[in-house]
Parts: C-alpha cells; sequence; structure tokens
C-alpha cells in the first residue's frame, strides 16, 4: 500500500536520504529502527508533506497515487497520519475544538456530512477512556501544558479518531513511562487490521514488545540497509547499530 | 497658530473656519480655551513623540464640512438601521451625527441617568482630543450611581449617517459615583468612506466604582480618531477593551490618570488591519498615587500593505510608590509587506515599583500550520485556527462574557470575510494619505 522508491531527500542543500526504498503492505507493521542522525524524523516528515524538505529524486506512492504531488492536508485526507515525536503546542485553539475540526475536514473530503456534536461527543468519550485521556485535558488548548505522556496519548487519540489507512509513529515511545508506553501500545494495536499499513519508528526495541512488528528495516545513512524479521530488533538491541553504521559508509 | 512652526495646511484653515461659524452664540471660555490647545500645535505630524508613526497632518489632506443636525428622516434612517440589529446589551442610547437622540435610545433605570449636557472640561492635552472638546457645544452624560442594578451591559451606539464628506465631533462622559457599577459597550457604525470621525470618551470613576468598557470600530470611515480621557479615584477599577476592524485611518488614543491609591486600570485591545489601513493605538497611563495596579494587553493582526502601530507609555510618579505595572504588545504579520511599529515606554520616578513591558512581532508558525495540516485541515483553515486563537486570546481579557461573545463573533466574521476573498488578496481601500 506504501511505496517508496529511491528517495533522495535533502534540507538546505544536506543530503539526509540517499536512495531509500520501502514497502509496506496492507496490515503489516514495519519498523524502522535507526542511530541518530540516520534520517528516520526526515522520512516521516517526508510521508506526512512538511514543507521545507527538497525531494530531488524517487517517489512515495500510497495505494499507487503520488503523495508528493499532494499538500499535508490533502495527504491526511487519503489517509496518512503521521503521530508527533514532539507533538506542536497551540495556545488559544482548545482541543476538542480542533479534534473536531480534524474530523470534520477528513469527512468533507469524502463527501460526507459533519459529525453531528452528539455524534462526535460520544466517539471522543469512548476513545478518550481507552486511551486514559481526561476530559478536562480536551478543555484545555491544544498539547499547551501537557505532560510528554499527555501529548503522546493524544496523539493516539486522534489516531483512533481519525481511522487512517496508513500511521507513521515518530518515537512515539520516547518521554513515555511504562504504563503510559502499555496504553499507547494498547491503543496502536486496537488499530491494526488486515488493510492498515503501519510505520513504526523507534530507537529501542522495548516499544516492539508493546507492537509486535511484522518486519524490522534497519536505517543508516540515509537509506534501508537491513530487514529482517522481529528478531532483528532483539539483535540490534544486544549488539547495537555499529555494524550497519559502518555498512552503510 | 502663532507657535505652529508649519504654514498653515488647508485641513487646518479649514477647520479654523468652522470654528469661527461655531461661534454664534459665542462658544464658552473653555471651549475657546480648548481650540486654543489644539490651535497652538495645530495637526500632529511626526514631529510630535506621541504621534511619531501617523503624520495626521500629512494625511488629513482637507477637513470635510462638519455634518450637519440630523433632521427628521435622518433619525427615521437611524430608526430603520437600528431595527436591524440586535441589541448589544440591556439598554441602549443613540447618538445620530454626534446629537444624542433620547426617542430612539432606552430609558436607563432607576439610579442611572443619559442626557445631552454642557460638555464638562476634559483636561486633555492632546491637541486631537481638544479639538472635539472645542467642536463639541454638549456631551452625551452618562451617570451611574451605586444603586443602578442592570440586566446587561448598556451599549452606546455612535450612528453616523448622511452621504458624502462630512466631519463628526463627539463628546461622551461616562461617570460613576463611589461604589457604582456598570458595563459600557461603545460602538461606531454608519459611517462611510468620506467620513471623518473626531470622538472622545470621558470616563470618571469615583472612589471605589468599577468600569467594564468596549469600544468597537467596524464602519469604513475614512478618519476614526477616538481618545478616551480615563480618571480613576482611590480603589476604582476599569477594565476597558478597544477592537478595530475597520477605517482607512484609525487612532484609538487613551490618556488615563490613577489619582487615588489602590486603583486598577487593565486596558486591552485586538486590531485587525488589512488592505492598505492603518490603524493606531496609543496609551498613557499615569499612576500619581500609590499601590496602582496597571495592565496593558493589546494584539493585532496586519495584512496585506497595511501598517499597525502600538505605542503604550507608563508613567509611575514620584508619590506612587508599590505600582504594579505590565504592558504586553504581540502583533502577527501576515504579509511581507504588512508593518507593524510597537514601542512600549516605561518612565518610573518611585523606587519601590514593579514594571515590566514585552513587545513581539511575528508571522504565524509554520509548525503549528503543518501539524493543523496533518489532520486533514486545509491551509486556509488552519491559518484562521491560529489567527481566531490568537486575536480570542486576546478577547479573554474583557471581563464579561456578553461583551467577549459579541467581539468573538466580530472577529469570526473578519476571518470568514478574508477567507472568502483569499488570503492574499489586495485591499481595495484607497490610500489615506
Amino acid at each position: 500500500m506504501l511505496e517508496i522508491k529511491n528517495l533522495h531527500v535533502s534540507v538546505h542543500g544536506k543530503q539526509i536520504l540517499d536512495g531509500l526504498s520501502l514497502t509496506v503492505r496492507p496490515g503489516e507493521v514495519a519498523a524502522i529502527m535507526g542511530p541518530n542522525g540516520s534520517g528516520k524524523s526526515t522520512l516521516s516528515y517526508v510521508i506526512a508533506g512538511k514543507p521545507d524538505y527538497d525531494v530531488t529524486a524517487g517517489e512515495i506512492l500510497l495505494d499507487g497515487k503520488n503523495l508528493l504531488e499532494m499538500e499535508a492536508d490533502e495527504r491526511a485526507q487519503k489517509g496518512i497520519f503521521l503521530a508527533f515525536q514532539y507533538p506542536i503546542e497551540i495556545p488559544g485553539v482548545a482541543t476538542m475544538t480542533f479534534l473536531k475540526a480534524s474530523l470534520n475536514a477528513l469527512r468533507r473530503a469524502r463527501g460526507e456530512a459533519d459529525l453531528t456534536t452528539p455524534e462526535f461527543m460520544r466517539r471522543v468519550r469512548e476513545a478518550s477512556q481507552r486511551l486514559k485521556v481526561d476530559q478536562e485535558m480536551l478543555r484545555r488548548p491544544l498539547n499547551v501544558g501537557f505532560s510528554g505522556g499527555e501529548k503522546k496519548r493524544l496523539e493516539i487519540l486522534q489516531m483512533t479518531l481519525l481511522e487512517p489507512r496508513f500511521c507513521v509513529l515518530d518515537e512515539t515511545d520516547s518521554g513515555l513511562d511504562i504504563d503510559a508506553l502499555r496504553v499507547v501500545s494498547e491503543g496502536v494495536n486496537a488499530l491494526r487490521d488486515a488493510s492498515r499499513g503501519f510505520l513504526v519508528i523507534t530507537h529501542y526495541q522495548r516499544l516492539l514488545d508493546h507492537i509486535r512488528p511484522d518486519v524490522v528495516h534497519v536505517m543508516a545513512k540515509g537509506r534501508i540497509v537491513a530487514t529482517g524479521g522481529p528478531e532483528l530488533a532483539l539483535e540490534l538491541e544486544k549488539n547495537g547499530y555499529r555494524d550497519y553504521a559502518v555498512q552503510a559508509a | 497658530m502663532t507657535a505652529h512652526a508649519l504654514p498653515r495646511s488647508a485641513a487646518e484653515a479649514t477647520i479654523v473656519k468652522q470654528f469661527e461659524a461655531l461661534k454664534a452664540p459665542p462658544v464658552s471660555p473653555r471651549r475657546a480655551a480648548a481650540f486654543e490647545r489644539f490651535a497652538a500645535s495645530g495637526l500632529p505630524t511626526r514631529r510630535v513623540e506621541s504621534w511619531h508613526y501617523t503624520d495626521l497632518r500629512a494625511a488629513m489632506t482637507d477637513a470635510a464640512p462638519l455634518a450637519p443636525s440630523p433632521d427628521r428622516a435622518a433619525i427615521e434612517a437611524s430608526r430603520a438601521l437600528l431595527a436591524g440589529r440586535d441589541k448589544a446589551g440591556a439598554a441602549r442610547l443613540v447618538t445620530v451625527n454626534c446629537k444624542f437622540a433620547p426617542e430612539l435610545s432606552d430609558v436607563l433605570p432607576a439610579g442611572a441617568t443619559a442626557a445631552s449636557r454642557e460638555g464638562r472640561a476634559t483636561g486633555a492635552k492632546d491637541a486631537m482630543a481638544s479639538l472635539v472638546e472645542a467642536m463639541s457645544p454638549d456631551s452625551l452624560t452618562v451617570e451611574i450611581t451605586a444603586g443602578a442594578v442592570f440586566s446587561g451591559p448598556i451599549e452606546i451606539v455612535h450612528l453616523a449617517v448622511g452621504e458624502g464628506a462630512y466631519s463628526l465631533y463627539s463628546l461622551t462622559e461616562i461617570a460613576l459615583t463611589a461604589g457604582a457599577r456598570a458595563t459600557v459597550i461603545e460602538t461606531f457604525l454608519g459611517a462611510a468612506p468620506a467620513v471623518q470621525r473626531h470622538a472622545a470618551t470621558m470616563m470618571k470613576l469615583a472612589k471605589g466604582a468599577r468600569l467594564k468598557h468596549a469600544a468597537a470600530v467596524g464602519d469604513e470611515p475614512e478618519l476614526h480618531l477616538e481618545s478616551q480621557l480615563v480618571e480613576l479615584e482611590a480603589e476604582a477599577e476599569l477594565n476597558a477593551f478597544g477592537f478595530v476592524s475597520g477605517g482607512a485611518l484609525t487612532r484609538r488614543q487613551i490618556f488615563a490618570n490613577l489619582i487615588g491609591a489602590d486603583a486598577k486600570i487593565a486596558l486591552g485591545g485586538l486590531a485587525l488591519i488589512d488592505g492598505t489601513r492603518r490603524a493606531d493605538t496609543t496609551i498613557e497611563v499615569v499612576h500619581t498615587a500609590p499601590r496602582g495596579v496597571s495592565r496593558e494587553f493589546y494584539r493585532s493582526i496586519v495584512a496585506d500593505d497595511a501598517i499597525g502601530v502600538f505605542q503604550g507609555k507608563v508613567v509611575v510618579s514620584p508619590g506612587a510608590q508599590k505600582t504594579d505595572g505590565a504592558m504586553k504588545s504581540q502583533a502577527v504579520l501576515l504579509s511581507p509587506r504588512a508593518q507593524m511599529n510597537a514601542k512600549p515606554e516605561l518612565e518610573i520616578f518611585a523606587d519601590d515599583v514593579v514594571c515590566g513591558h514585552g513587545a513581539t512581532v511575528a508571522s504565524i508558525d509554520p509548525e503549528q500550520i503543518f501539524y493543523l495540516q496533518t489532520r486533514g485541515i486545509p491551509k486556509d483553515e488552519a491559518v484562521a485556527m491560529l489567527l481566531e486563537a490568537f486575536g480570542a486570546e486576546a478577547i479573554a481579557r474583557v471581563d464579561d462574557e456578553a461583551l467577549a461573545r459579541g467581539l468573538r463573533s466580530r472577529l469570526a466574521a473578519w476571518l470568514a470575510g478574508r477567507n472568502a476573498v483569499g488570503t492574499t488578496q489586495n485591499g481595495t481601500m484607497e490610500a489615506n494619505a
């Protein structure tokens, strides 16, 4: 469903992704592991459509459609969801107002009517109970003053409500304690089904204990340098990235 | 204009003639003195420090003829205009071309009165506020005593009616006796692009009185010059907000004196400036008594080729120990050509005070836009959401839910209007210079 072919990306003239190719099939959870500076976050931003990244070659296809020709909001409307490593604080915008705007924007793009307020409230209540998101938190401005764990839970709450085709999780485990990690992982696992794809970007094996990947890719110096099953993550945990960093160089 | 270094401008010459014509019957010595204060300096130029960013003399190529007193037809036109408009408060007072129109106004509850009276001395030093005093034979005076009970805000609607170019001079006085409480909104309505409006509102709060005030400028005059002259006695509290979304050249100036101990003032505002408009907010808060508290919080959204100005000066006199002052001005620029001039100043002559100020000018954070876009929200809508939030945070300082609600809907309407015509459009207003 997601195909990345020979992707070359530079930022302010510096090459970050250097011929990256990757395929994620429907229903698959693919993990990407790699050392700092290997280009993992760049990959997630380029998939989501962040401006200021210069794609010099290659393509990213979702269900055969070229994402690189779309604005970030169109990509979201086509089903891409990025769970941010550092969710952005937006003062003055109540979280509820934002959630409703987002849900309805996706519905309008599909030609559907806006949700009624009771239906919207019901969905939010249900999802937030499951993800242990406090109702009081939803009345506060978006992400403002939220703890690291609260921000990540809210990312997964959004993912749950928006029901994307393809989810990119950028270091969702960073800043989470064990309990929050479990809640967040359960939220992700609840969304796994035969048609939805996931790209789970992480430094550490521990997230993959909770979200079991089907495939593990190792990324170094802007490309995929190894691919294997879940056992590859365990091996990395033991030996570190040194072998792969050398190999890529 | 003996002290005036520049030759008299066309607008100044017209104003002198207009004032001469008003002298039958002779004007009071008070008004004559007020005119002298204006005439001594003439229309302000950049050389007057408090007018540094708004060269009124250059902008006013001429003074439009004085608006005639409203006739029967004007009153009926006003009645029709008001009928199509929801009341913003529990009681409405109406002026038509600066004349109080009791026939269009509600009667205030017991303990409060509204009447047209001979104006009182404004004490204004500023040339343009002095000119309003000189040109206004009487003022709409609203007096509120401690016994008055209101079910909601009092709205004063300043209506402009008539065709073509004309000048308006209006003087309003809001006086609260000791311990009185009131909420007042002044709405300026109806002015078309050739109208020059000069307005002054005196707010006098006796001991322990509390006034919540908002002023809204949403019509399209060529010139809107509004002065607020505020005097707070001991323990009096004023919360005043200014909302500007129209007018080719708008200047709101506030001169506030905290003359009694323990007085509190909170001034705030939101200016929405697009096209080729200019909007200037200039405030001067003077603490002369101990333990005064002053807060100023102003925000501007400046788009297209528009220019915003914020000048804030807080003066702490030697006797005003324990003053607590904080001033903040923040602006968002939406185009590379939009300009904001911010000049906060503190003049402190007492040694035991806490005073601070801050000013920021920025564009919308692209990270915030991107985050919203990744949730499917189109860019225009994301920008509107962020601007609405930015403005709403200023409006949140309005300490009255009914007033705040009204202002939020004005903000939403302004943003919707911008989105409807596209965010990159150039304004269609004529330049004022």
